[in-house]
């Protein structure tokens, strides 16, 4: 019970934020229950709880996926068109999406996860690239092109509309996270997940005890994308629409840094990675606009002005000198120290 | 029939281009296991050096201006690859997960650096006039920069072939390939062979950039990325490692596209390529060709 104690007193809080107007300088614009601030927020909740589905594949079982986008987008995309261009009710498409959510991963992952290693990762990134062509192909001008689709609002439910009602969508972030964190914690502690944990560090010795990896690293994947086709729905209820760039190979490789940077097979560290990505992407984006940057010479300007040119520097600074990430910072080298002792006795 | 030439011609280009990404990757792969996210950020860079430096020699006549930047674009693409491989790459040896993501962040921070410095639109770019003429075979005008893509990519080939099998470093870098303990045990600094390859795919890399830039007429920020996923379908295709295999691989892959683009569907060519890749892996998960040049 003592290891819920301190997500149960973050959820607490962060349940509480729409409620304070305490004002916190630089890190965010106008006070924290201003709408744009809490949509930042719920932002950055979504995301971190997508970092973390990204993580079950990637830091827990090492499975590195370069498609993860692609079920992300399936929940983006196929909720907005069900309610958009096919009118269905907003619970219909929500049932809708979840079975696609189900299915597609089955399928998919059923058919890439017959190998593996890198070869593993060009099939998920070659399907991925497959529903991103979709999506800009706009094919029955479902998908809207480059331009993207809005929801049609008249379907949502009422609490979800209008600036007014930001909160009910932070808390839905909020909630979407929770959910994720519960079963993603749950998931790496029931038995599954230790065969997952046991196929990051050697697939051959599973395979020795008796064990079928294919099923295991099946059922992690279907598990992963299904939870990051919810984040997609409650993505797509917080920004009203669905542009293609959620598609594309780079919002794959974004999650990869957000868990990296954040440390991945950590109890926090994709949630935390996910957050201050979220965060520090957007404002990048706000402070670049400010006096202080544009007082700045062009040299130092120009490169200040995009937030992706920082914030890979940053990622390649934390893979050389923070390596484990942000969670593991304190300790990080102890193992080692504890493998060259090993080593040491061995000879 | 003209249509058939046309688009059998232009496929050849486009698969030119992948081939030249590819080998690239490819050599690296084989060589270091590192799968370089950055190689897009490579053709970005030497595609921008040229065009940079074609747009800086205002004075000069068309085409030895067009041939200096070119140069220069393979100039900067190479140093720009030696000096990742030298500076990032090294110091995380044997770290293949590391030296991935290292890659990843270099490749989306470059490419964000360019659309910093000059923004996030193609621009148009100065080409002989020659190259935007056609030429009339059997009926079809193909346009002149699709022979000098083909050309090129068959030049590379043979001069990388020639290169691995008749000099020293060649040697290195295919024994490498097949085993790097054992090189290593046979006293070889083989970290050497890294930053040649990376400098080889630099430059190969630069050259696809060049001839792209001639291709689209513009260069652009975004396009390193879209060519470099269709390269790695290639380097999958043709099975990580093998020069011949990618060249075959390039050139299945870019008439698939072509001809699926043109009979089915626009869009239609790229879905059909990704369906490839997917039968290709299924069927032999090795890839085309594991043999390796």
């Amino acid at each position: 019970m003592r290891r819920w104690v301190v997500p149960a007193v973050v959820f607490v809080v962060l349940m509480l934020v729409p409620k304070f107007a305490v004002d916190i300088p630089y890190v965010f614009q106008g006070s924290i229950n201003t709408p744009g601030t809490l949509q930042l927020l719920a932002l950055c909740l979504v995301f971190g709880g997508v970092a973390m589905t990204y993580d079950l594949l990637f830091g827990y079982t090492g499975l590195l996926s370069f498609g993860h986008a692609l079920y992300f987008a399936a929940g983006v995309y196929i909720t907005a068109i069900a309610i958009t261009k096919w009118h269905w009710s907003f619970y219909v498409s929500l049932a809708f999406t979840a079975l696609v959510g189900l299915i597609v991963p089955l399928v998919l992952g059923a058919v890439s996860l017959r190998v593996g290693g890198i070869a593993f990762a060009m099939v998920t990134l070659a399907f991925a690239q497959a529903g991103s062509i979709l999506a800009f192909k706009n094919p029955h001008g479902w998908t809207g092109g480059e331009e993207g689709l809005g929801t049609d609002y008249t379907k949502l439910p009422a609490g979800f509309i209008g600036i007014f009602n930001t909160k009910n969508l932070y808390w839905l972030a909020l909630a979407y996270l929770a959910c994720v964190f519960v079963i993603v914690q749950w998931a790496v502690r029931s038995s599954p997940g230790h065969i997952w944990q046991a196929i990051r560090e050697n697939e051959l010795r599973v395979q020795v005890l008796g064990l079928r990896p294919y099923v295991y690293k099946l059922m992690c994947f279907v598990l992963a994308s299904f939870l990051a086709t919810a984040g997609g729905v409650v993505y797509l209820l917080l920004l009203g629409g669905a542009t293609p760039d959620v598609t594309s190979a780079n919002f794959t490789l974004t999650l990869l840094v957000m868990v990296v940077i954040g440390g991945s097979g950590t109890r926090w560290g994709a949630l935390l990675g996910g957050v201050l990505y979220t965060w520090a992407n957007q404002r990048l984006g706000d402070a670049s606009s400010s006096q202080f940057v544009s007082s700045l010479p062009s040299v130092l300007r120009t490169p200040l002005e995009q937030p992706l040119f920082v914030l890979g520097v940053l990622f390649i600074l934390v893979v050389f000198f923070v390596p484990g990430g942000l969670a593991r910072i304190g300790q990080v080298h102890r193992p080692r120290t504890l493998q060259r002792l090993q080593e040491a006795m061995r000879r | 029939m003209s249509t058939v030439v046309l688009l059998t011609i232009t496929g050849l280009g486009l698969g030119a281009m992948y081939f030249l990404i590819a080998s690239g990757l490819s050599l690296i792969y084989g060589l270091m296991g590192v799968l370089n996210f950055a190689h897009g950020a490579f053709l970005t860079v030497g595609a921008y050096g040229a065009w940079y430096v074609e747009s800086k020699l205002g004075g000069v006549a068309v085409l030895p201006r067009f041939l200096i930047a070119a140069l220069a674009g393979l100039v900067i693409g190479g140093v720009f690859a030696a000096l990742v491989e030298l500076v990032l790459i090294r110091p995380l040896y044997k770290r293949h997960i590391e030296q991935v993501l290292v890659t990843v962040g270099l490749g989306l921070s470059a490419s964000a650096l360019v659309v910093a410095i000059w923004g996030n639109d193609a621009r148009p770019v100065a080409a002989p006039t020659w190259l935007g003429n056609t030429t009339t075979v059997a009926g079809a005008h193909i346009p002149n920069d699709r022979w000098v893509e083909i050309l090129t990519a068959v030049v590379v080939l043979i001069g990388l072939n020639t290169f691995l099998r008749r000099t020293r470093y060649g040697l290195i870098i295919r024994a490498g390939v097949e085993n790097r303990a054992m090189v290593t045990a046979l006293g070889i600094d083989v970290r050497q062979a890294f930053t040649l390859v990376f400098a080889i795919g630099g430059i190969a890399a630069a050259i696809a950039g060049v001839l792209s830039s001639v291709y689209f007429g513009t260069v652009d920020p975004a396009r390193g990325t879209s060519l470099l996923i269709f390269a790695f379908i290639v380097v999958v295709i043709g099975g990580l490692g093998s020069l011949r295999g990618t060249a075959i691989a390039a050139v299945v892959v870019a008439l698939v596209q072509q001809y699926a683009n043109y009979y089915a569907s626009s869009g239609l060519g790229d879905l059909s390529v990704v369906l490839l890749l997917g039968i290709v892996l299924l069927l032999r998960p090795g890839g085309l060709s594991r043999s390796f040049a």
